[in-house]
């Protein structure tokens, strides 16, 4: 809502600078966005009159004017302006003058003929972004005052953020009402009388939805005079609230809306045929509205008919066929009260947002329309002229919103905000605000009875009331302390490891987080996990960002697609977050933490081989989270995966759940995305990593411990994996640990088979292992081996 | 014979001192006490002396021992440190080169934000809660007070999968599952990502929110207000920051209001960042709006409750001096780095 400071001032002038009134609407929760001078400043520029216009000697488009500046001595100008001509009063700028921007008038020859001076247009005075000739102003204003003064703009526009509980702030009454209520002063509203019929025309009105519109006021007006201007101080105050003058008709019409918050709406009253009726749309009935869309209606839409079709979508906009123009000569006048449900999310449903719907929706007082009516009426007669009809003010009581009173207990008052408050200063401060108020001293139940003024949509329940009272008695001035509750605990489960813990092993490992959209490019998707289908938004962004993603993978390969693009050659970089999937119609979000890894394993340094990274670097990283939760039961298995290299992938799983994927980036998929190393990710579930086991005690053996290397030959196909749990398996409870420590091809191991060294510990709880036992378990182990795998001792 | 010994201990105490290898120094321990050293042999041949005058031979005799045996071990001493340090100053290492290994990534700093406000709460007892970011209609608008046709709604852009199902707008909806599922006190935070349909220079489709709540029978909007004071000042690390109130509305708080800090880049006297207001808006917060409580049964008559929320993004931009909210989701290493 903006407005001008001194159209406000006229209702309730406080003693407080521009600053201060802005500082006090803010903290009113009115908040102040902007204040704007309502034009730049100017000096020297007077009213002049054009007193003689003669064309200029040497140039078509140039003439050159007598004007009057009430110094008894006219002055000569040369003036461009295609509206120039005697008699006018125009904007004069003075030799020496100063215009906004910064330009000073000087003395000046025009194609030989001296200028003394410059006429103005309403842009070379700041009041417009730009104008067609000279600002004409009235015919009685003074010849050589101050335009400065005299348009008085040393004014301000203020520009408020309402919220939408606050519809009744949208009008400079509405803003008034709470600088009168702040500062304890009254207001001075204009005298708004009834205006008699001086014509017996009028429109029959018939309500068939009264619950949608609960009052309807109508009224002719006839004979008005197509040609009337608005005048130049109702522009003026339409500019400074920023809304643009389009006709004398509508814009009395805003200016009432802007001065009382009524939005009204003035037909053509040639264009209408028979009477007004106010109606729900026939779903498929069209309309073309005043911006010339067609739109066509739903059912729960109310309209304003004639006899034949709709005029208007109530309280949102009118349509074309009935409304004004230059040729309109009788209108029909619109004030009505239209129920904020009737109008709420209708504009939107349409793609509209006006005004009008901006303020029904919120909510316009329902005593409103009859003062509005007279406002207008006298505005119009004093401007366009014509004669008035008798006002047709239709209502269905039973539909107005009723005004219960509310109970406000003062013990809820206290326990709400923390503060006691004398009972007279509550009834004091509700009271301001046009409440009225009962106490009730009674010794258990004391508090207050509140009517709230009927526009005050807001005040429904005892909270509101309870907000009011802290509003107006100052939030700055509320109590404030530290809680204070019971202490209790929260849990802190040891059976997980947090999300913390695990970003902070990764960042200790070199990684650096991420955080990308959770809306992804549905080709990248497609290429990194085709086999599901992922979420597509209804309204995305962009093609960019319109399908969730299934994967964290794609959010990493973009980043690390933008950082290569930016010369970083080695990158190690994860993510967390929830990744969407649907199945069976359910929507899933599984937490995932993912990473990726590029370049060297360690940043260049002089003592090691530049080289790049492999699949071991980064299962060592996904050994290193796994291993957090100390539950030692993950295995890795060979399995493909369509984004990854068909032999370097692996699927995790913890007790025959998958808990992710590591392996190699697709060379192909590599190519496609235009990266130029090798890469290689990995993404795992967080419910299932965070899985952590609570340490339970074993009894740490006293006998020594005695290590045996063994080096055996096996298959190329047969995974480490086997190897190891073979020799777990057949070692039984003597074997404390085991090293995987060599793996060997070549010279000395036929082709297609491959060598691998172990170390076991062997020990025993409660004995010294001897030699013949020793002997007896590597023994087991090994022909074991050489049983399920077909492994044989390398000599 | 006493002056045999002294010549004896003498020379061999000049011998020693003049030693510069340890093998010499071997040879002359050999040399004067070994079996058939000089020493040795002279101990030996006290048996041809008087038998009273043998103890006081003999103890000269030890004595002159000793002090070679002395003499020796400090050459020795002497020699093996010397060698030693001859070995170490041909292993000097140029200390200034640079060191081996992974050194340590980053965190985001939206991240590194929300674990420092995520602290800061939960040592006040407060849990930390996660909620879905596909949410249903109900939840992220209807409970919080924000029926179908609210003008409210209009204050969200909100991303639809289909007329039920959006992306949450913000992270309130975590108060209502929360309240749904345990009775009071509940003092809970949520953190988390949240998405509006808005894209420009002060806008990205997704930021995160930290939201906010307590219920207990005797919470007030003063608890409110003294704890917000109590976090930004903990936040910001000021004590002088000014921190005021301001009413607003938001359909599930009431009374609602704004909280304003003194701009931290200016210290209030009007800079760009602040738009020449002195003040940065930086929390939402209220008590918790009566209608929220009876959708998920909370007895409106024995229970009162405040809830806050905060945009993450914009207070590691206070707290960070970051000038451009795109940044964060750039994902630029050389703008993440700078938050190691």
């Amino acid at each position: 809502m903006k407005f001008s400071e001194h159209w406000l001032r006229e209702w309730v002038n406080p003693p407080l600078s521009t600053a201060e009134l802005a500082g006090q609407l803010t903290l009113a929760g009115l908040e102040v966005e902007s204040v704007t001078p309502a034009a730049p400043v100017s000096a020297g520029v007077v009213v002049g009159e054009v007193l003689s216009v003669v064309p200029h000697p040497q140039a078509d488009k140039l003439h050159v004017c007598e004007v009057d500046i009430g110094t008894g001595t006219p002055l000569s100008i040369v003036c461009g302006a295609a509206n120039v001509r005697a008699g006018m009063r125009v904007p004069a700028a003075m030799v020496g003058a100063e215009l906004p921007g910064g330009k000073t008038i000087r003395q000046a020859q025009l194609r030989g003929v001296d200028s003394h001076g410059m006429l103005c247009s309403a842009a070379e005075l700041g009041l417009a972004e730009a104008s067609e000739g000279l600002l004409e102003l009235p015919q009685d204003t003074r010849v050589g005052e101050d335009v400065y003064l005299y348009l008085r703009l040393d004014d301000t526009s203020i520009d408020v953020s309402v919220t939408p509980n606050r519809g009744d702030c949208l009008s400079v009454a509405g803003i008034a009402r709470e600088v009168a209520a702040l500062n304890q002063l009254s207001l001075h509203a204009p005298s708004i009388h009834e205006i008699k019929a001086t014509v017996p025309d009028h429109l029959e009105v018939v309500i068939e939805a009264p619950a949608d519109c609960p009052r309807y006021a109508g009224r002719v007006l006839r004979g008005i005079n197509r040609a009337a201007r608005t005048p130049l101080w109702l522009q003026e105050r339409l500019r400074r609230s920023g809304m643009r003058s389009i006709s004398a008709v509508v814009d009395v019409t805003n200016y009432v809306m802007l001065e009382l918050g009524q939005p009204m709406h003035a037909f053509d009253l040639a264009r209408l045929r028979g009477n007004i009726h106010v109606r729900r749309a026939v779903a498929g009935e069209a309309i073309t509205l005043l911006d010339g869309q067609r739109i066509t209606l739903n059912a729960d839409t109310l309209v304003i008919a004639d006899d034949v079709q709709p005029q208007a979508i109530a309280g949102i906009m009118g349509g074309i066929d009935a409304a004004i123009s230059a040729t309109s000569d009788s209108l029909f006048l619109e004030s009505a009260y239209f129920a904020p449900q009737a109008i709420a999310g209708r504009a939107r449903a349409y793609g509209l947002r006006t005004e009008s719907s901006h303020r029904f929706e919120r909510g316009v007082a329902p005593t409103l329309q009859r003062l509005a009516m007279e406002r207008a009426t006298a505005l119009l007669l004093e401007i366009v002229g014509g004669e008035a009809g008798p006002v047709v003010d239709v209502s269905a009581a039973a539909h107005l919103p009723q005004r219960p009173p509310i109970t406000l207990r003062a013990q809820r008052l206290q326990r709400v905000l923390g503060l006691s408050l004398p009972a007279q200063e509550v009834t004091g401060l509700l009271t301001r605000l046009g409440m009225q108020v009962t106490e009730e001293s009674k010794e258990q139940s004391a508090g207050w009875q509140v009517t709230p003024p009927p526009h005050r949509f807001d005040v429904a329940i005892e909270a509101d009331l309870i907000e009011e009272v802290a509003r107006l008695h100052g939030y700055q001035r509320l109590p404030a302390h530290a809680p204070r509750v019971g202490l209790t605990m929260t849990p802190e489960p040891e059976t997980r490891v947090s999300l913390a813990r695990l970003r902070e092993l990764l960042v200790d490992r070199g990684y650096q987080e991420v955080i990308t959209y959770s809306f992804v490019e549905p080709g990248l998707q497609q290429l990194l996990d085709p086999a599901t289908t992922s979420i597509a938004l209804a309204n995305p962004i962009s093609a960019e960002m319109s399908v969730m993603r299934t994967t964290l993978w794609c959010g990493l390969l973009a980043t690390l697609r933008y950082n290569q693009n930016r010369q970083q050659t080695r990158q190690r970089l994860f993510e967390s977050g929830l990744k969407f999937t649907r199945q069976d119609d359910e929507i899933k979000q599984k937490r995932s933490i993912a990473g990726i890894i590029t370049g060297s394993p360690c940043p260049e340094q002089w003592g090691l081989p530049q080289q790049g990274v492999d699949f071991y670097d980064i299962k060592g990283d996904v050994e290193a989270l796994l291993g957090l939760g100390g539950l030692g039961d993950c295995h890795f298995e060979a399995a493909p995966h369509p984004a990854l290299h068909p032999g370097q992938s692996a699927r995790i799983l913890r007790q025959g759940e998958v808990l992710g994927w590591v392996g190699a980036l697709h060379p192909a998929l590599s190519r496609t995305l235009g990266l130029d190393q090798a890469a290689y990710v990995f993404e795992l579930s967080l419910d299932l990593l965070e899985q952590a086991r609570v340490p339970a005690f074993r009894e740490v053996s006293k006998f020594p411990a005695i290590r045996r290397d063994i080096a055996i030959v096996v298959e190329e196909g047969v995974p480490a994996a086997q190897v190891l749990a073979c020799v777990t398996q057949a070692a039984e409870e003597f074997l404390r640990d085991l090293q995987l420590f060599d793996v060997y091809r070549g010279k000395g191991v036929d082709s297609g088979r491959k060598s691998i060294a172990l170390g076991l510990t062997l020990q025993a709880p409660s004995r010294t292992l001897t030699d013949e036992d020793v002997a007896g378990i590597i023994n087991r182990v090994v022909s074991t081996l050489k049983q399920q795998l077909g492994a044989t001792l390398r000599d | 014979m006493q002056t045999d010994l002294d010549h004896i201990v003498l020379e061999a105490q000049r011998a020693i001192t003049e030693s510069v290898e340890l093998a010499a120094l071997e040879k002359l321990r050999v040399h004067y006490l070994g079996k058939k050293g000089v020493l040795t042999e002279y101990l030996k041949s006290l048996g041809a002396l008087a038998p009273e005058q043998r103890p006081q031979a003999g103890q000269a005799v030890n004595q002159a021992k000793q002090t070679v045996q002395a003499a020796l071990e400090s050459q020795r001493a002497v020699l093996e440190t010397a060698a030693l340090d001859a070995r170490l100053a041909g292993a000097a290492l140029d200390v200034t080169l640079p060191g081996r290994g992974q050194t340590s990534g980053g965190l985001h700093p939206v991240t590194r934000t929300l674990e420092r406000i995520n602290t800061l709460f939960t040592r006040l007892g407060f849990e930390i809660v996660e909620g879905p970011e596909i949410e249903d209609d109900y939840h992220n608008f209807e409970a919080l007070n924000i029926p179908a046709q609210h003008p409210a709604r209009d204050m969200h852009d909100t991303f639809y999968f289909d007329a039920h199902t959006l992306l949450r707008t913000h992270t309130s909806p975590v108060q209502v599952h929360v309240m749904e599922r345990r009775p009071p006190p509940l003092r809970i935070i949520a953190p988390g990502r949240v998405y509006r349909c808005d894209s420009d220079l002060t806008h990205t489709p997704m930021f995160h929110q930290v939201e906010g709540l307590m219920v207990d029978e005797n919470v007030s909007f003063a608890d409110l207000k003294g704890l917000l004071h109590d976090f930004l000042h903990h936040f910001f690390e000021r004590d002088d920051l000014q921190v005021r109130f301001r009413p607003s509305y938001f359909p599930f708080t009431e009374p609602s209001a704004e909280v304003d800090i003194q701009c931290v880049m200016c210290g209030g006297a009007g800079c760009r960042v602040c738009g020449h207001s002195g003040w940065l808006e930086v929390m939402g917060c209220g008590m918790v709006h009566p209608n929220v409580f009876t959708h998920v049964s909370i007895d409106n008559e024995r229970y009162t409750g405040f809830a806050f929320g905060m945009g993450v993004e914009r207070l590691a931009m206070l707290r960070y001096g970051v000038n451009d909210l795109r940044l964060f989701f750039e994902n630029d290493l050389r703008f993440l780095q700078q938050f190691r």
